[in-house]
């Protein structure tokens, strides 16, 4: 199942909530202002590299450049909207909104 | 029977019910499509427990309250309500203070669920 969290860790609980539900393996995909969640040494950052001890973790490129994120946490991958899809045909979709 | 035009749907309440219209949305939704005979399931997450909470009572807030109608789905077939122990414990709730039967899961428990739908509906 493919987890997407679009919104800013530090506005809402989605990502606090979602990390709690993952299956191992499961992928998870930043996009809109989830991708906040993934800028190197932010206060989650120690959280994310938890999940991605068992679970794949990607951001979506446009909204990071958007953002003028580029500074990733160690172990996130960039997908554009071809990756997006090619996630989204694999996976069923849990969206986080 | 196994009927393979039957999905399994899994409504995720994750908003307090009063403040936005979220959660009395989602319980929209679900009441629609319960007649639609899906194989139905709702948890309730964060405070979306806040939801089904006993003693709600709206009068003085000049709406109409909803938490009495989560008792109705029970009529409506939708037998599977989960919540989450996390979010009832860290709210200082438990069974006791809900207006309905659930299930108090554990998040892995739930996660599994969730990995079982076809189609998950975050309210």
């Amino acid at each position: 199942m493919l987890h997407t969290i679009n919104k800013s860790p530090f506005s809402g609980d989605s990502f606090d909530t979602c990390i709690r539900f993952l299956q191992p393996g499961d992928p998870v995909l930043f996009i809109e202002n989830g991708v906040y969640a993934v800028q190197q040494g932010n206060r989650f950052s120690e959280a994310l590299a938890g999940v991605m001890k068992n679970n794949p973790v990607y951001a979506l490129r446009p909204d990071l450049e958007a953002r003028g994120i580029s500074n990733l946490t160690e172990g996130v991958a960039t997908v554009d909207y071809d990756g997006f899809v090619d996630l989204v045909e694999e996976h069923q979709v849990n969206s986080w909104l | 029977m196994e009927n393979e035009n039957v999905k399994k749907i899994m409504h995720v309440l994750r908003h307090a019910p009063h403040g936005t219209i979220y959660s009395y949305e989602g319980l929209e939704m679900i009441l629609i499509m319960a007649a639609y005979e899906q194989d139905l399931s709702v948890v309730f997450i964060g405070d979306g427990v806040y939801a089904i909470k006993k003693n709600q009572d709206t009068a003085g807030i000049g709406i109409k309250g909803f938490a009495k109608t989560f008792m109705a789905l029970d009529g409506y077939d939708v037998e599977k309500l989960y919540v989450d122990r996390v979010s009832l414990e860290e709210r200082g709730l438990s069974e006791n203070d809900l207006v309905v039967d659930v299930e108090v899961l554990d998040s892995a428990a739930i996660g599994a669920l969730m990995n079982g739908q076809d189609v998950i509906i975050h309210h």
